[in-house]
């Protein structure tokens, strides 16, 4: 294990306690994590055990597959603008989750609103390999992706344009905003399997991303299949990102930020950042989802306002220092 | 030996005939310069032959799987892409990702070896794409040797490169071939071509127009035929000495 995953695992392990000892009811630290190992009767053991722990796994589970997912798609694409929405499929998983709350069925059944998300970015994939074929450059599933994203958007508006009344286009907005907030175990059970299925779909794609480096042509010369490595990028990268957008709504600028912030740390190897980007993510949504709790706790603050409040900026900077090296 | 065997192989693209029925061998020993003018196809050749590009005909090399092709032939194309900062060593090490892993010391000698051959070894710890145009293609180079393959096959590898290392670049290549490996690249150089390739290849007019020996390939006529120039050949005691001289008009059908 190198030092640098090392740092990032002490990191998350870190953040997640910090997490866990976190919340609006006033449970000592010490206590709270003795009731979460120990179990018991009482309130403090279920609020450790059906609140806290879950949004700390999935704050985990989400995080770090955003990071991966960032950091492949920026290895595949060659490109350290890249980021995981870039395919169309956080837009599409987000127009599905929307129109059930818009048709009403995700207040009928609880888990219309994930099916709805996972069912989008199930059509994304269809759409976006449709379109740019498995053959492709990377260009045509740039293009494929903007327009797919652009229609979803479209799409979206238009739901929220005729939304019945001003409460629920407020619930769509408020969902979309991204949230960790009130989730349960179900919700783990729901996004674990599939992001795990996501991230068995993308860590091994190392190898072929490092040939990616030298072009499209010298790694299929080096015995990396480019249809195969295209195929499970984007449905591990669905299953990931679908799964997020299922249980937390829509969370950007992880994806973006945090590849390209661990890339010098790693020698810019895109096998190396893989995991260091997933434990990088995992302990900015950690992180970003402790400071919603901390600033402004009676006001709701969102999730994925946070992020992309702390990630504009830091992606700014990141740009001012690329444009300093010259690149 | 044959290290690869091309057969009938034609190339059709967006319609146009590129290449039609080119039937060529290559054995070990051989350092094979592969000649024409531009648009004659000579990369469209290589890449079909690797089966990067479709074709009709046969190919041995694309006949292969993906993994034996890849140890079997080192392919470097013509543009030089390194898309991360990633240090000199590390670009030269992906030449070893097609032997997989659990050979760590081999590797390790591979990548040493290039690296020297390449005259790169102080260049070994630097970032890859803050060097120089020419630096990086020796690079590229360096890369494709270590990933050890009996043939190597480089479209227009010593473009853009010093005289000095033009030159190296081509002793490096004449070197592999006379260790037994086989080596094709594409040159528009026809001076350096004449005087260390064993072989010559011209590509004109969709076909094989030549294949030979340099002095047998490089007739007059076939200069004025496939590249429009005259040129000066000689024997000096230092080898053979080519040099184009003058671009003749008369012959053009687009005049």
């Amino acid at each position: 294990m190198s030092r640098l995953t090392l740092a990032l695992s002490l990191l998350v392990l870190a953040l997640a306690v910090l997490s866990l000892v976190l919340g609006p009811a006033d449970i000592p630290a010490a206590e709270g994590l003795r009731a979460l190992l120990a179990g018991g009767e009482g309130p403090v053991p279920l609020v450790m055990r059906e609140v806290r722990l879950p949004r700390m796994i999935l704050a985990i589970v989400i995080g770090g597959s955003l990071g991966l997912a960032g950091a492949a798609m920026q290895g595949y694409l060659r490109n350290p603008l890249a980021e995981p929405g870039l395919v169309g499929i956080s837009g599409t998983a987000a127009l599905g989750a929307v129109l059930t709350l818009h048709t009403g069925l995700a207040a009928l059944w609880p888990l219309a609103l994930p099916a709805g998300a996972l069912a989008g970015a199930g059509l994304a994939v269809a759409l976006v390999m449709t379109l740019a074929g498995p053959r492709g450059g990377s260009l045509t599933l740039i293009l494929a992706g903007i327009a797919i994203s652009a229609m979803a958007g479209a799409l979206t508006s238009l739901v929220l344009n005729l939304s019945p009344n001003p409460y629920a286009a407020n619930e769509i907005v408020f969902w979309m905003m991204g949230s960790l907030a009130d989730r349960s175990m179900l919700h783990v059970w729901l996004a674990l399997p599939l992001s795990l299925l996501g991230w068995a779909m993308i860590l091994p794609l190392g190898r072929g991303l490092d040939a990616l480096t030298l072009g499209e042509d010298a790694a299929g010369s080096m015995g990396v299949s480019l249809t195969r490595l295209r195929w499970l990028l984007v449905l591990g990268t669905a299953c990931v990102v679908g799964a997020g957008t299922a249980v937390a709504g829509a969370i950007g600028f992880v994806g973006l930020v945090v590849p390209h912030l661990l890339r010098p740390l790693v020698g810019a190897r895109p096998s190396a950042l893989l995991g260091a980007s997933a434990l990088g993510g995992a302990a900015m949504l950690l992180a970003a989802d402790i400071a919603v709790r901390l600033v402004l706790p009676e006001r709701d603050l969102k999730l994925g306002v946070v992020t992309a409040l702390v990630g504009a900026p830091l992606f700014l900077h990141l740009i001012y220092r690329l444009r300093k090296e010259g690149l | 030996m044959t290290l690869l065997s091309l057969h009938d192989l034609s190339v059709d693209l967006r319609g146009r005939p590129i290449l039609a029925d080119i039937t060529l061998e290559v054995g070990r020993g051989e350092f094979v310069g592969l000649i024409g003018p531009n648009g004659a196809g000579k990369t469209t050749l290589m890449r079909a032959a690797l089966g990067l590009l479709p074709f009709t005909g046969h190919s041995s090399l694309c006949a292969l799987s993906d993994a034996a092709r890849a140890r079997s032939v080192a392919w470097l194309p013509q543009a030089r892409e390194i898309a991360w900062p990633v240090s000199v060593e590390n670009v030269v090490k992906l030449g070893r990702l097609p032997h997989g892993t659990g050979t760590r010391r081999m590797d390790e000698a591979a990548v040493n070896m290039a690296l020297d051959r390449m005259a790169l070894k102080p260049l070994r710890h630097r970032t890859a794409t803050r060097l120089s145009g020419g630096e990086q293609a020796r690079v590229l180079i360096a890369r494709a040797l270590a990933q050890e393959t009996p043939l190597l096959m480089a479209d227009e590898p010593i473009a853009g490169l010093d005289p000095a290392h033009q030159i190296a670049t081509m002793e490096v290549f004449a070197g592999l071939a006379a260790e037994g490996q086989g080596v094709i690249a594409s040159l528009h150089d026809l001076g350096l071509a004449v005087r260390h390739c064993t072989r010559l290849v011209l590509l004109a007019e969709h076909r094989v127009l030549a294949d030979g020996r340099p002095e047998e390939v490089l007739t007059p006529e076939r200069l004025a035929r496939a590249f429009n120039v005259t040129g000066y050949h000689a024997q000096s005691e230092d080898g053979p000495v080519f040099q184009p001289l003058r671009v003749v008009r008369d012959n053009d059908p687009r005049d």
